[in-house]
C-alpha cells in the first residue's frame, strides 16, 4: 500500500490533545492513510478522528524534547497535540503535511470509505434531472429536456440533460454554446409557478472588443419571453469589470442586439477576493485581543459581511424581477459557475417554499451547484489557514450557506432544517467520507464513476435519525415568498461557523434543547387535548346525562 | 388643550426611513398625550402611537414637491418621517408638538389615570420594597446592621432613608459607603460610595476606619478591593479639585483598581454617533461597521460589562469585599454594582428581582433620572444614556445565557420605555427625598403594572435549575452585538420577520386558552378555577384522570 511509505511513525504514546472547550486528553496517537486518531483507550472519553483532508495547515514548536503540533482544520477548528520526543514529532508533522495535501484523486478517502450504516435510499439516485423535469412538466409545456450535452461535448461543466425552451432545437443550442463562456449556454434554472416567469443562467457572452453577436443565442433567450414582455439580465459584475472582460474575449449583452432585455449590473466579487476575505475574517475571529475597536475594524476590513450583503441583495433583485415585476430573468457573471449560482440558488430559497425543506434544499444544492458545475474540488481544497498560495480556492459555497443562514435567522419558522444542516454541508464540502462534493462537474464525477465507487452524502443525511437531528423544531410550512432584510443591522456574523470554536456553546445548546423540549411537550399536550375532545364528543352523544353533575 | 392648534390632519405620508418603498398614507391626530397616525392606505387598520413626552426632537424641514417634511425622533429611538401636504398644517403640528413635548405644566405621570382606586394606587407603591432584599441576603447578621441614620436625609440627601451601614463629610456630596450586595456564600460584600475628597494629600481617619470595618466584616479575607470606575486620567484630574481617589498608603490592606468607564459626556456623544449610524440611509456594510466602531458605543458597553465581571469575580472567586465608586457614585457605580449583582445572584434574573434591583441600586441610591433622561427642559449636558447602557449590558448577558433569565427582551425594552415615558412616578425626580414629597401622593408605580403583564415578559426558555450559579460571561469583543431590537425597534423591516420568542410564548400560552372551554365543559361547577391561571399541564392531567 502506498500510504505506508508516507507514514514514518504510525504510533506515538503519551500524546496530549488540547481542544477548545473540551478537557485535555492523553493517549495514543495513530496515523492511518486517511485519519489522525487519538485514543485514550479509556471508556467514556471522546476520541479524536480527524480526516487528513480536513487539515488545512500545521505548525510545529519545540520546547526541549517536547514537540507541539498545532493542527488548523478546514472547518476552522484549531487543536494542539503535545508529542514527547522530537523525532516522533517531526515524523508525525511531515506525514500529516504530505497526507493532507495529496493531490491524487484516486487516493481520496471517499473511494476507500465503506458505510457503517444501512443505505436505505441511494443518494446518487435521489435527485435525477429526469425527476426534476417531471415536476416542471406538470406545470408547463413550454420547456423540454435536451440531451445535446449527453457526452459533455457541448459544455464540459454542464450535466448531460438540461432544460431549454421547447421551440429551440439542439443545433441552436450548440451555436449558442459556442458564443458563451465555457459553452455555458442559457438554461432553465427556475420556473415560478405563480406567474410562469423563469430564471435562467449562463456564462458571459463572448462578444469581445468588436461586439460579436450570435443570432441563435438571441433566439434562445428571446424564446423565454412572453409577447411584448421585457426580461432582465442580471450581470453579477460591475459595469467596469464587464467592460474589461471584453478585452479577454468576454463581454455582455448589448442593448442593440438584445432590445427586449434590460441589463442590471451588481457587484459580487470574484473568487480570489472572496478567499482573501475569508482568511481575514477568520484571522479577526481568532484575535484574542480585548480591544473592541480592533475587532470591529478587522471585521470591517475583512469585507466578509459586505459580500454577504451584496450576494443577498442581488438574489433579492432577481426574485423581485420575477415575483413583483412579473418578468423573466437571465443571470450570469463571467464563467457562470460561482456568483451566478449564488444568485440563482438564493433567489429560489426566497421564492420557492419547496427549497426550504430538507429534501428540497438537497435538490437545490444538487441542481444549482453540483449539476450546474460549481467546481467544488478546486474551490474547497484549501480553507482559511493554508499557507500555500491559493490557486482556485474560494468560499463561494460557504458564502451561499451564510446567506441562507441569514434568511433562516430572519424567518426561523419557515425552514424545515436548522442551521446544523448548513454547518454539516460546510464541513462536507471541505472534507468528507462521501463522494458527493468530489470533482468539479458532472462529467468529472461520471468519469470517476463516483456513484458506484463512493457513498453519497444524501444517503447518510436522509436516514430518519439524521433527518431528525437536522430538523428545525419551529418549522411550519410557509408557502409565501420570503423577503429578507439586507440592511447591515439585519445581517449578523454567522456564529455557528465563525465563532464555533471561539466560545463555549454550552448555554446556546442548552437553550436549543429547551426549545425542542417545549415544542415537543406542546405537541404531546395538543394530542392529548384532541383525544379528550374526541372522548368528550363521544360521551356527549352516548350519555347526555353526564353533562350535569 | 390650548396647545393643540390642529387636532387632525388628513392625507399625511409616513415615509419608510430606509427603503424607497411607497409611503403609507393616513390621518394624523394630536391628543393631549399622544400623536397618533392611522394608516388609511392599507386594508388592515395600522396605527402608530407616539407619546408626546417621549419626543426628543421635532424638526420641520423646507417644503419639497411632496409636501412639508416633519421629522420626529423619540427618546426610545422611535423615529418617524412624516410629509404633510399643507405647509400651514405642518407648521401647526410642529408648533403644537414642540409645546406638548416639553411639559410646561405637568408630566404625563400626573395625568395618567389607569382606572384604579386610591387604595390600589397607594398599595402599588409598596409592591417593591428594597429593604426586604437585605433580609433576603441574610442581613442584618453579626457583621452588618441596618441604620436609620439617614432617616431625615440629613446624612446624605440623595440616599434612600433606610441604609445598611452608616464620616459622610469626607465623601463627595456626603455619599458614604453603603452596602449594595452581600454575598452570603463568601461573606464578601459590594459597597458603593462617591469619590473621597482626598485632593492631593487630605485624609480622613474616620473614612479609613470605615473601610477597615467593611474589610473586617469579611473575616476570611485579608484585603478588600477599592474599585474606581473612572479612567485613571479623569480621577487624577479630580485630585486637583480636592477630590480624587484613595491613597493606598493611608488605607490598610486595600487593593486599588481603576476600571476605565468614560464619563456621562463621552457616553452622550457616543450614543449620538450611534444613532447617526442607525439613521444612515441605505449604508454599505462598510459604512455601518466603520460608523459602529467610530461611535465607540460597543467599546463603552464592554467597559461596563468588564467592570461588572471584575466585581463579581472579586466577590465570588477571591471572596474579597469591594468598595466601588466613581465621581458621585450615582452613574457608573450604579451600572457596575447592579451588573455584578445580576452576575452573582439569580434572584435578579427573575422578573421581580430585576424590579428590586432597579429600585435598590438606581432609584433609592439617587440615580438622577430627571436629568439623565431629560424629563424636563434642563441642562442638556446632564443628559446621558447611563441606564440605557445598563439595560444593554443585561441584554448582552441574556444573549450569552438564553436560559438564565426569567424575563425576555421585551421586558427590558418596556422598562427602558417607561424610564423615559414618565407615565409612572418611579423614574421622576432624582432621589428618594424628592419622590416622597409629591410622587407617592399623585402618581402610579410602574411595578404592579409590569407585574400584571408579566406573562408577556416571560422567557419560555428559562431554567430555574441553574440554581445559584454565578455567571461568568465572556467579554471578548466578538460577544458584543449591536442591539437592533433597541435602536431599530420601530423599523420593523429590519427585525426578523418571525420571532422564536413570540412563537414559544404563544404555544406555551395557547394551551391554556384552548383548554379553558374544555375545562368549563368538564367541570361546569368549577369553571371559576380555570380563570385562576393554572398551568395547562395540571389541567390536562386532571382532565385525563377524570375522563379515564
Amino acid at each position: 500500500m502506498e500510504f505506508a511509505e508516507l507514514i514514518k511513525t504510525p504510533r506515538v504514546d503519551g500524546v496530549v490533545l488540547r481542544r477548545p472547550f473540551l478537557p485535555t486528553v492523553e493517549g495514543t496517537l495513530c496515523l492511518t492513510g486517511h485519519h489522525l486518531i487519538l485514543s485514550s483507550r479509556q471508556d467514556n472519553t471522546e476520541e479524536l478522528w480527524l480526516l487528513h483532508a480536513n487539515i488545512d495547515a500545521i505548525e510545529k514548536r519545540f520546547v526541549g524534547s517536547l514537540g507541539t503540533i498545532i493542527v488548523k482544520c478546514k472547518d476552522l477548528r484549531v487543536i494542539q497535540l503535545d508529542i514527547p520526543g522530537m523525532e516522533e514529532c517531526l515524523n508525525i508533522a511531515s506525514s500529516i503535511e504530505v497526507l493532507s495535501t495529496l493531490d491524487s484523486v484516486s487516493l481520496m478517502y471517499p473511494l476507500f470509505y465503506r458505510p457503517m450504516f444501512q443505505v436505505i435510499e441511494d443518494g446518487w439516485k435521489s435527485f435525477l434531472p429526469e425527476d426534476a423535469f417531471k415536476d416542471l412538466e406538470s406545470m408547463t409545456e413550454e420547456w423540454r429536456l435536451s440531451d445535446v450535452n449527453k457526452d459533455y461535448s457541448v459544455c464540459s461543466s454542464y450535466p448531460p440533460l438540461v432544460a431549454v425552451p421547447k421551440d429551440v432545437d439542439d443545433d441552436t443550442l450548440r451555436k449558442a454554446a459556442a458564443f458563451r463562456h465555457g459553452g455555458r449556454f442559457p438554461v432553465l434554472s427556475y420556473y415560478h409557478k405563480k406567474n410562469g416567469m423563469v430564471m435562467m443562467r449562463s456564462g458571459q457572452p463572448l462578444t469581445g472588443t468588436n461586439g460579436r453577436r450570435c443570432k441563435e443565442d438571441e433566439k434562445l433567450i428571446n424564446a423565454t419571453l412572453r409577447a411584448g414582455k421585457r426580461g432582465y439580465i442580471i450581470d453579477t459584475r460591475t459595469v467596469s469589470v464587464a467592460q474589461q472582460a471584453k478585452a479577454r474575449g468576454g463581454g455582455f449583452e448589448s442593448e442593440a442586439n438584445y432590445p427586449q432585455w434590460r441589463r442590471i449590473h451588481k457587484a459580487i466579487e470574484r473568487s480570489s477576493i472572496l478567499q482573501e476575505s475569508l482568511i481575514k475574517l477568520v484571522e479577526a475571529c481568532n484575535d484574542q485581543s480585548h480591544s473592541m475597536d480592533r475587532w470591529l475594524s478587522k471585521l470591517e476590513a475583512s469585507n466578509w459581511q459586505t459580500h454577504v450583503k451584496e450576494i443577498l441583495t442581488s438574489a433579492c433583485l432577481a426574485a423581485q424581477c420575477i415575483d413583483r415585476e412579473g418578468a423573466s430573468v437571465l443571470v450570469h457573471g463571467t464563467e457562470g459557475t460561482d456568483s451566478t449560482l449564488q444568485v440563482t440558488s438564493l433567489a429560489q430559497i426566497i421564492l420557492d417554499p419547496a427549497c426550504r425543506t430538507i429534501q428540497g434544499f438537497q435538490a437545490l444544492v444538487e441542481r444549482e451547484w453540483l449539476q450546474a458545475g460549481h467546481p467544488f474540488q478546486q474551490r474547497c481544497s484549501q480553507s482559511a489557514y493554508s499557507n500555500s498560495k491559493p490557486r482556485c480556492e474560494a468560499p463561494v459555497f460557504l458564502l451561499f450557506l451564510d446567506c441562507v443562514w441569514q434568511i433562516l435567522r430572519q424567518f426561523p419558522c419557515s425552514f424545515q432544517f436548522s442551521q446544523h444542516f448548513l454547518v454539516l454541508l460546510f464541513e462536507h464540502t471541505y472534507a468528507s467520507q462521501f463522494g458527493t462534493f468530489m470533482g468539479n462537474s458532472a462529467s468529472e464525477r461520471s468519469k470517476l464513476n463516483l456513484s458506484q465507487k463512493t457513498v453519497s452524502l444524501w444517503s447518510w443525511v436522509n436516514r430518519p435519525q439524521e433527518v431528525e437531528r437536522l430538523s428545525n423544531p419551529l418549522y411550519e410550512a410557509n408557502c409565501l415568498v420570503i423577503w429578507p432584510s439586507v440592511a447591515p443591522q439585519s445581517l449578523l456574523l454567522w456564529e455557528g461557523v465563525f465563532l464555533r470554536w471561539k466560545r463555549s456553546s454550552r448555554c446556546l445548546d442548552e437553550a436549543y434543547d429547551e426549545m425542542v423540549h417545549i415544542i415537543q411537550y406542546n405537541k404531546e399536550l395538543q394530542n392529548k387535548v384532541n383525544n379528550l375532545r374526541r372522548q368528550l364528543a363521544q360521551l356527549e352523544t352516548e350519555e347526555p346525562l353526564l353533562q350535569t353533575p | 388643550m390650548e396647545h393643540i392648534l390642529t387636532p387632525k390632519v388628513e392625507e399625511v405620508k409616513l415615509l419608510d426611513r430606509y427603503t424607497a418603498k411607497k409611503p403609507a398614507i393616513g390621518t394624523l391626530y394630536l391628543t393631549a398625550t399622544h400623536l397618533i397616525f392611522v394608516e388609511t392606505s392599507c386594508n388592515t387598520r395600522k396605527e402608530t402611537w407616539m407619546l408626546h413626552h417621549l419626543i426628543a426632537t421635532v424638526e420641520k424641514l423646507p417644503l419639497t414637491a411632496m409636501g412639508c417634511p416633519l421629522h420626529i425622533s423619540c427618546k426610545n429611538f422611535h423615529v418617524a418621517h412624516f410629509v404633510i401636504s399643507s405647509e400651514r398644517d405642518c407648521q401647526n403640528v410642529h408648533q403644537s408638538l414642540v409645546r406638548l413635548s416639553q411639559p410646561v405644566e405637568e408630566l404625563y405621570a400626573f395625568l395618567y389615570n389607569p382606572k384604579q382606586d386610591e387604595d390600589e394606587r397607594r398599595n402599588g407603591w409598596g409592591f417593591i420594597d428594597s429593604a426586604m432584599d437585605f433580609k433576603r441576603m441574610g442581613l442584618p447578621n453579626e457583621f452588618w446592621e441596618m441604620t436609620d441614620l439617614n432617616k431625615n436625609y440629613e446624612l446624605c440627601s440623595t440616599y434612600h432613608s433606610e441604609l445598611v451601614f452608616g464620616s459622610a463629610k469626607f465623601r463627595s456630596r456626603g455619599r458614604i459607603p453603603t452596602l449594595s450586595y452581600y454575598h452570603k456564600e463568601s461573606n464578601a460584600a459590594i459597597c458603593r460610595c462617591s469619590q473621597p475628597l482626598s485632593g492631593l494629600s487630605a485624609r480622613c481617619v474616620e473614612d479609613e476606619e470605615m473601610l477597615q470595618a467593611i474589610s473586617r466584616a469579611n473575616p476570611k479575607s485579608t484585603f478588600m478591593y477599592v474599585v474606581d470606575t473612572r479612567p485613571k486620567l479623569n480621577a487624577m484630574a479630580n485630585r486637583a479639585a480636592g477630590k480624587g481617589y484613595e491613597n493606598e498608603d493611608n488605607y490598610s490592606n486595600i487593593c486599588f483598581q481603576f476600571v476605565g468607564i468614560e464619563n456621562i459626556h463621552v457616553m452622550r456623544n457616543s450614543l449620538q454617533k450611534l444613532l447617526e449610524v442607525c439613521a444612515m440611509k441605505s449604508p454599505t456594510m462598510s459604512d455601518y461597521l466603520t460608523g459602529l466602531e467610530n461611535s465607540g458605543w460597543l467599546r463603552h458597553i464592554k467597559a461596563v460589562m468588564d467592570a461588572g465581571v471584575f466585581l463579581a469575580k472579586a466577590v465570588a472567586e477571591d471572596k474579597a469585599s469591594v468598595l466601588v465608586h466613581c465621581s458621585d457614585g450615582w452613574d457608573r457605580t450604579a451600572q457596575v454594582c447592579s451588573l455584578a449583582s445580576i452576575l452573582l445572584d439569580p434572584f435578579y434574573r427573575t422578573i421581580k428581582g430585576l424590579m428590586v434591583l432597579i429600585e435598590k441600586e438606581w432609584i433609592s441610591m439617587g440615580h438622577k433620572f430627571t436629568q439623565r433622561c431629560g424629563h424636563v427642559d434642563g441642562d442638556p449636558k446632564e443628559v446621558s444614556p447611563v441606564f440605557t447602557q445598563f439595560i444593554e449590558c443585561l441584554w448582552n448577558l441574556m444573549e450569552q445565557y438564553p436560559c438564565g433569565f426569567e424575563y425576555n427582551e421585551k421586558y427590558l425594552l418596556e422598562i427602558h420605555n417607561h424610564v423615559y415615558s414618565c407615565q409612572f412616578g418611579n423614574f421622576i425626580g432624582n432621589c428618594q427625598r424628592e419622590r416622597e414629597e409629591i410622587l407617592y401622593e399623585r402618581t402610579f408605580s410602574v411595578w404592579p403594572f409590569l407585574w400584571e403583564n408579566r406573562h408577556q415578559y416571560r422567557n419560555p426558555l428559562h431554567k430555574c435549575s441553574l440554581g445559584r450559579e454565578v455567571l461568568r460571561p465572556s467579554t471578548l469583543p466578538l460577544n458584543f452585538k449591536f442591539w437592533c431590537g433597541m435602536y431599530n425597534h420601530f423599523d420593523k423591516g429590519m427585525q426578523p420577520k418571525q420571532s422564536i420568542l413570540e412563537h414559544l410564548l404563544t404555544i406555551t400560552q395557547k394551551k391554556k386558552i384552548e383548554l379553558l372551554p374544555q375545562r368549563a365543559q368538564l367541570f361546569p361547577w368549577r369553571s371559576k378555577m380555570s380563570e385562576e391561571g393554572q398551568s395547562s399541564s395540571e389541567i390536562t392531567t386532571e382532565a385525563v384522570k377524570l375522563v379515564a
